[in-house]
């Protein structure tokens, strides 16, 4: 009951957090998106390199969130963009490692008849690698948006906005009830695109004919 | 005139081991080639040296007369058919796509074109043309076989490398396939090379066989030679004599 009087009484405060979380998020989600296809698509043609890229992003993604904000305040400062910096880095690894593991599983016999049809390497990536591991790819971003949504709540830490305000602002005025809001508004977000991804997931299946 | 396929002295091998051995062989326009030999003797090997899929490490290939080279590789496979055991249709892809596949490669085709294609091939592998819109998955093995030459012949190839296409395939359905394709080559003059295990199966189709053992063309000539003047017990018990 209080949760929801709290949520209800402050709802500007709650909206701007959400919208600011949403902005944060996407942005992060969108970059990470984009360079971790890019490098998921770059180590797949390169295997030499692939062992070493998944290595270091690992490495990156074992250095604890907190501290990884700490590390990049001296270079770009406190605020969005740092957290946005952040975010990302944690974001490829999901999306880079289904990336590579989608594009490199893709049936060899089927990728030979493609190649003996006459079809160049980009075509190749375009019309068969690509649309093969998009279930795998789609699955990593699933997995990359919750974690950071559900990260992003930490961000405020370092004097970004988004719903850690709620959660930072609960804390130090022992204000239980508005931690706990801010926590759940985070993770019905989560939940909420998760589910929107699920079902695009279930859409692109169903275009490309596995179920 | 050149031909169709011409092997000159190729020799090819998967890092120490190798599967050709100084292999020499033209193919005239129009010919249907069977290739028979025991599991490991190299016919795929030679057959995908047709198309580029193997790199000979000594000696020439030539397509229609001209040497296959690394530049325009991609182009001449265009021109050649190329169908395998079990079809290998692109699962994404509807049964339209995948035979749409080849002339697609060239750039995009208008709607109406990809279905008349799509429905001509059908034709002629005779499917019923309410196909087109299906999934590989909601096929049966036969009819995804007949989907699988439909897409090597889409472009109207002049050469067509088939790697066992009826391995996969009950008896029955086989023998269906084989008629259509006997026919079907008579018809477009299209220039077959063919690998089997079922003997059979090459006396029926082949115009010449080529048998192969342990990397090299051991012997060849037409059905009715073969059967008249086996080289040796090898060949003997291979052609079941």
């Amino acid at each position: 009951m209080q949760l929801l009087q709290i949520l209800w009484e402050r709802r500007e405060f709650f909206a701007t957090c959400l919208l600011e979380h949403i902005r944060i998020s996407l942005t992060a989600v969108l970059c990470a998106g984009v360079l971790g296809i890019a490098i998921g698509i770059w180590i797949s043609r390169h295997k030499k390199a692939a062992g070493i890229v998944l290595g270091i992003i690992n490495v990156i993604y074992t250095i604890p969130s907190i501290s990884l904000l700490g590390f990049l305040i001296p270079f770009t400062g406190i605020g969005n963009k740092t957290a946005i910096i952040a975010l990302t880095v944690y974001g490829l690894l999901p999306i880079v490692r289904n990336t590579y593991t989608g594009l490199t599983n893709v049936d060899a016999s089927i990728l030979e008849v493609s190649e003996g049809l006459g079809a160049d390497k980009r075509q190749q990536l375009l019309g068969i690698r690509l649309p093969l591991a998009l279930p795998v790819i789609i699955s990593g971003f699933r997995n990359m948006v919750v974690m950071i949504i559900a990260m992003g709540g930490i961000a405020s830490f370092i004097g970004a906005g988004g719903l850690g305000s709620a959660i930072y602002r609960g804390i130090t005025t022992y204000n239980m009830t508005l931690t706990a809001a801010g926590s759940l508004l985070i993770a019905l977000l989560a939940l909420l695109s998760d589910f929107l991804l699920s079902r695009a997931e279930k859409g692109v299946n169903r275009r490309y004919g596995i179920e | 005139m050149s031909k169709a396929i011409e092997i000159k002295h190729c020799r090819a091998s998967y890092g120490e081991n190798e599967v050709l051995k100084d292999v020499s062989l033209a193919v005239e326009k129009g010919e249907f080639i069977v290739i028979i030999g025991p599991s490991g003797c190299g016919k795929t090997t030679l057959l995908k040296l047709m198309n580029g899929l193997v790199v000979p490490t000594e000696g020439e290939v030539a397509i229609n007369g001209w040497p296959l080279q690394k530049e325009d590789m991609v182009a001449v496979r265009r021109r050649i058919g190329y169908a395998v055991q079990g079809a290998k249709l692109f699962p994404h892809m509807t049964v339209e796509e995948n035979i749409c596949y080849v002339p697609g490669l060239e750039g995009k085709m208008p709607k109406g074109e990809k279905r008349a294609i799509a429905r001509k091939m059908l034709n002629m592998v005779q499917l019923p043309e309410e196909l087109a819109s299906r999934f590989p998955r909601q096929l049966s093995g036969g009819q995804k076989q007949r989907v699988g030459i439909a897409r090597a012949m889409a472009a109207e190839p002049d050469i067509l490398l088939m790697d066992e296409p009826f391995g996969a395939v009950d008896e029955i359905t086989r023998k269906g396939l084989q008629e259509e394709l006997s026919t079907l080559q008579r018809k477009t003059g299209v220039t077959v090379v063919f690998i089997t295990h079922d003997i059979g199966e090459a006396f029926k189709l082949g115009s010449r066989i080529l048998i192969m053992r342990e990397g090299v063309i051991w012997q060849e000539g037409t059905g009715e030679e073969l059967r008249r003047a086996p080289k040796d017990e090898f060949v003997k018990r291979l052609l079941c004599l």
